[in-house]
């Protein structure tokens, strides 16, 4: 029975626009060529399906954290629930701040990286490293505060909740400055890689503002759901 | 094989036992391992389930693997929970999405592999580690646990107090849910990229396979899901295990000793259990669908009945599924109002499987129709969807559901519909898969009399059972026999339990023809079904980039069989439009 050949004549759904930055799908040779015109073909991993990737791993990660919000939500307007007004630690404003902070000299060391100033790039994704340590410390004073005051994980529900939501992001963020680092100490020599440079950041700054942006709606949600 | 235009160098395949077999990044062997691990989860699932059904009608006889002899209600429990956890996530889970979704998804799409091969392995890799935590339940002390694959709160909430298994069984079932989800959802992640993003040139999303279609809606579905039921595992954790109270009430009293809890929610569980639980049987049933269409379309010799509204029918069951959990929950003294919304939620998805149900019909009017084994196991699984979901109608009624919930009945109704509809999409599945993944074919006549044993054997266990139900038996019960009212029912579950044991014993016709044709069956060719799309442009088993380096084009839709004017009667995807015109 005769088989196919790619003729021009069909419906080419790629677009192409990123063909060539991939690769052989297993281990074949090295096909960083970047952008000799060919169309993406079949046999290619395109570089879009890693933000493909981080868009659907980030609605995951939205939906674990959707569903401690309805739990937190659905438990303080419980009539048994024993909710007790907490007293948010004022660091907590500074962190926010430091983290928002962090959003904008990331998107900074990305447009230096797209004007291809290798030094402007690497020192403000450094500085976006540092100011992620920074909030977790922040975190980690705030916590003291609180235990110091006598609060603890299981004194009451909404004690419970501020620690889970600042565990469960601050994890996270513990992913996202490993990953900031990973990006810092691979250097710009990456043709080895399946991953393009331009690609990695672009998907570890996505999994970043992400991040920085839950936290923005967490910390909303315990001031003002207090 | 004629010139594919694009050919690429062809990568060579790993030569180490480890790296080719055990840690391999191949979406094939990680297909044939999720389906491995399927498969010896079903064996101990079905052992559990026909040691429940000897103690519900010889509850006084002794018992092997049942410590002390005789069961005891706390062991029945547990063979309850650990049956449904060990059935619904690692069988109907995984062998349907995992195993075959991995398998065939990027090969019917015309991919080289996964889009992110080394996470595939991790998936893999942390869903067995669940499985082992989930059978490490049976050998801790106090054994497994007792609160139903539901893990309801607060028994599952509060530890050892509430019962043997409570304990560290519990906890090593919550570890194995967690990280089952955690596996979950980084395979969700990489079938939903792939889909996207590896499509051949010319797969467009309306010229997919169905089954393409079940898989890729499915993976949405567990990634919506599984981050829900994840978050409810850690809240029930902590509850366990740092004293918090997200589910336990104040002033629980049990065995006379006051509980430390104080202000939690025990329907808050029941709600993060079935936002996940409800869509978790669509996870398990649409790849089914999705095979079972496939596989009617390539036996009939016809096109699939009405191919966009199947697809848009597979998409309208899955959004459904994510807005009907509180009709598991209508006993829970939910307000009327909220009842009748999911109640007409639930009744709703009837349309979308009426749609299917009339186009798989539709189907096979009039083909031509080849009864191999892989096709009797699809209408199969067309008829027990039918039966299984028709009682699904009765049970969405609140007013109804006051009456049939925790009986028989509801068993009946699940077992049919997600349970053995599901094994009988897989089954389909596998003997319609086979020649491709091995190399050889399964013998056709052992296929046919597993099919009539088991066919007819799953409706002799279940079609009595709905009577069961409606006649008051409570399901849970470890022992009938002691309540005077459902003593009459009886001869029933003696007639269920031997209609079981004969059932079981069918399956071992299945597993030897599986190992036995592995090794001894005839050579399969490239498409052994005449069948269209994608898969069957490669060799049996297909190389290691899924087409030696040429990749195919495509240039119809999946199910073009018996086109007027042709010489043969199917059009592969992948046969050029010159090449059609030349063989009219």
């Amino acid at each position: 029975m005769p088989t196919g050949t790619a003729t021009p004549d069909v419906e080419i759904i790629h677009t192409g626009s990123t063909g060539g930055n991939g690769r052989n799908g297993k281990g074949g040779d090295d096909g960083q060529g970047g952008g000799h015109g060919e169309p993406h073909r079949s046999g290619d991993v395109p570089q879009r399906a890693y933000v493909t990737g981080m868009i659907v791993g980030l609605g995951g990660i939205l939906m674990f954290f959707m569903a401690l919000v309805s739990a937190y939500i659905v438990h303080k307007g419980m009539p048994g629930s024993d909710w007790r007004i907490l007293a948010v630690p004022r660091v907590l404003w500074l962190n926010t701040a430091i983290l928002l902070a962090s959003s904008f000299t990331l998107a900074h060391s990305r447009a230096r990286f797209r004007a291809a100033d290798e030094e402007g790039f690497r020192h403000w994704w450094g500085v976006t490293t540092i100011l992620g340590v920074f909030f977790l410390a922040g975190q980690a004073i705030a916590w003291r505060q609180l235990v110091a005051a006598g609060i603890a994980l299981a004194s009451n529900a909404s004690a419970s909740f501020f620690y889970l939501f600042t565990a469960a992001h601050g994890l996270h963020v513990v992913g996202g400055i490993t990953a900031l680092g990973v990006v810092l100490l691979r250097g710009p020599n990456q043709t080895a890689r399946r991953m393009t440079r331009a690609t990695l950041s672009e998907v570890v700054s996505m999994y970043w503002h992400f991040m920085d942006g839950l936290w923005v709606f967490l910390f909303a949600l315990l001031m003002l759901g207090r | 094989m004629s010139s594919h235009a694009h050919a690429h160098p062809v990568p060579h395949a790993p030569t180490g036992f480890v790296s080719k077999y055990i840690f391999s990044t191949d979406h094939k062997v990680i297909g044939i391992q999720y389906f491995l691990l399927a498969l010896t989860a079903v064996t101990v699932g079905i052992v559990l389930s026909l040691l429940m059904r000897f103690h519900l009608v010889w509850p006084s006889a002794h018992l092997p693997f049942v410590s002390g002899g005789i069961m005891t209600p706390e062991q029945y429990a547990s063979l309850v929970t650990m049956h449904g956890t060990i059935m619904v996530f690692f069988v109907l889970t995984t062998a349907p999405q995992g195993g075959f979704g991995n398998y065939f998804l990027p090969i019917q799409i015309g991919a080289p592999d996964m889009a992110f091969p080394r996470l595939n392995m991790l998936s893999f890799w942390v869903t067995f580690v669940a499985f082992l935590c989930a059978i490490a339940a049976f050998f801790v002390p106090g054994g497994a646990p007792l609160s139903g694959w539901t893990g309801y709160a607060p028994l599952s909430g509060l530890g050892e107090v509430t019962g043997p298994g409570e304990g560290w069984g519990q906890t090593m079932w919550i570890l194995a849910i967690a990280l089952f989800c955690l596996g979950a959802l980084l395979g969700a992640l990489n079938f939903i990229a792939t889909t996207i993003d590896l499509r051949a040139p010319g797969m467009t999303l309306f010229r997919m396979p169905l089954t393409v279609w079940g898989w890729f809606v499915t993976a949405i579905l567990g990634l919506l899901a599984f981050g829900v039921l994840l978050a409810g595992g850690v809240l029930l954790l902590l509850d366990r295990s740092a004293g918090t109270s997200f589910f336990a009430p104040a002033g629980l009293v049990i065995n006379d000793q006051l509980q430390p809890h104080s202000g939690g929610s025990p329907l808050l569980w029941q709600h993060l259990f079935w936002f996940f639980g409800h869509p978790e049987v669509y996870i398990a049933i649409l790849p089914g669908m999705g095979a079972a269409s496939h596989i009617l379309s390539t036996f009939c010799r016809k096109p699939v009945f009405g191919y966009r509204a199947m697809a848009m029918a597979i998409c309208a069951i899955g959004f459904l599924g994510f807005v009907v959990w509180g009709h598991h929950m209508f006993v829970s003294g939910m307000s009327p109002y909220s009842a009748f919304a999911f109640s007409v939620m639930t009744m709703s998805i009837g349309v979308p499987s009426a749609i299917k149900t009339f186009n798989w019909l539709g189907t096979l009017w009039g083909g031509r129709i080849q009864f191999r084994s892989a096709m009797l196991f699809a209408i199969g699984f067309v008829s027990l969807f039918v039966s299984g979901g028709l009682s699904g109608l009765f049970l969405a009624q609140p007013s109804v559901d006051n009456l049939l919930h925790a009986t028989y009945y509801v068993v009946a109704h699940f077992h049919l519909v997600m349970g053995v509809a599901a094994i009988f999409g897989i089954f389909a599945a596998t003997y319609f898969w086979f020649p491709k993944m091995f190399g050889r074919m399964m013998n056709d006549g052992l296929g046919k009399l597993h099919f009539w044993i088991t066919f007819i054997g799953a409706y002799c266990i279940f079609m009595p059972m709905h009577w069961v139900g409606v006649a008051g038996g409570i399901r849970r019960y470890a022992d009938p026999s002691g309540v005077t009212y459902l003593a009459g029912l009886q001869p029933l579950h003696e007639f269920m339990t031997i209609s079981a044991f004969v059932t079981g014993a069918a399956q071992l016709i299945f597993i030897f023809n599986f190992f036995y044709s592995l090794k001894f069956g005839p050579k399969a060719t490239k498409n052994p079904w005449n069948a269209t799309t994608l898969e069957w442009d490669t060799d049996s088993p297909p190389p290691l980039d899924n087409f030696n380096g040429n990749y195919p084009s495509v240039y119809r839709g999946p199910y073009e069989y018996s086109v007027p004017g042709m010489k043969e009667d199917f059009i592969p995807q992948w046969l050029t439009p010159e090449l059609v015109a030349r063989e009219k």
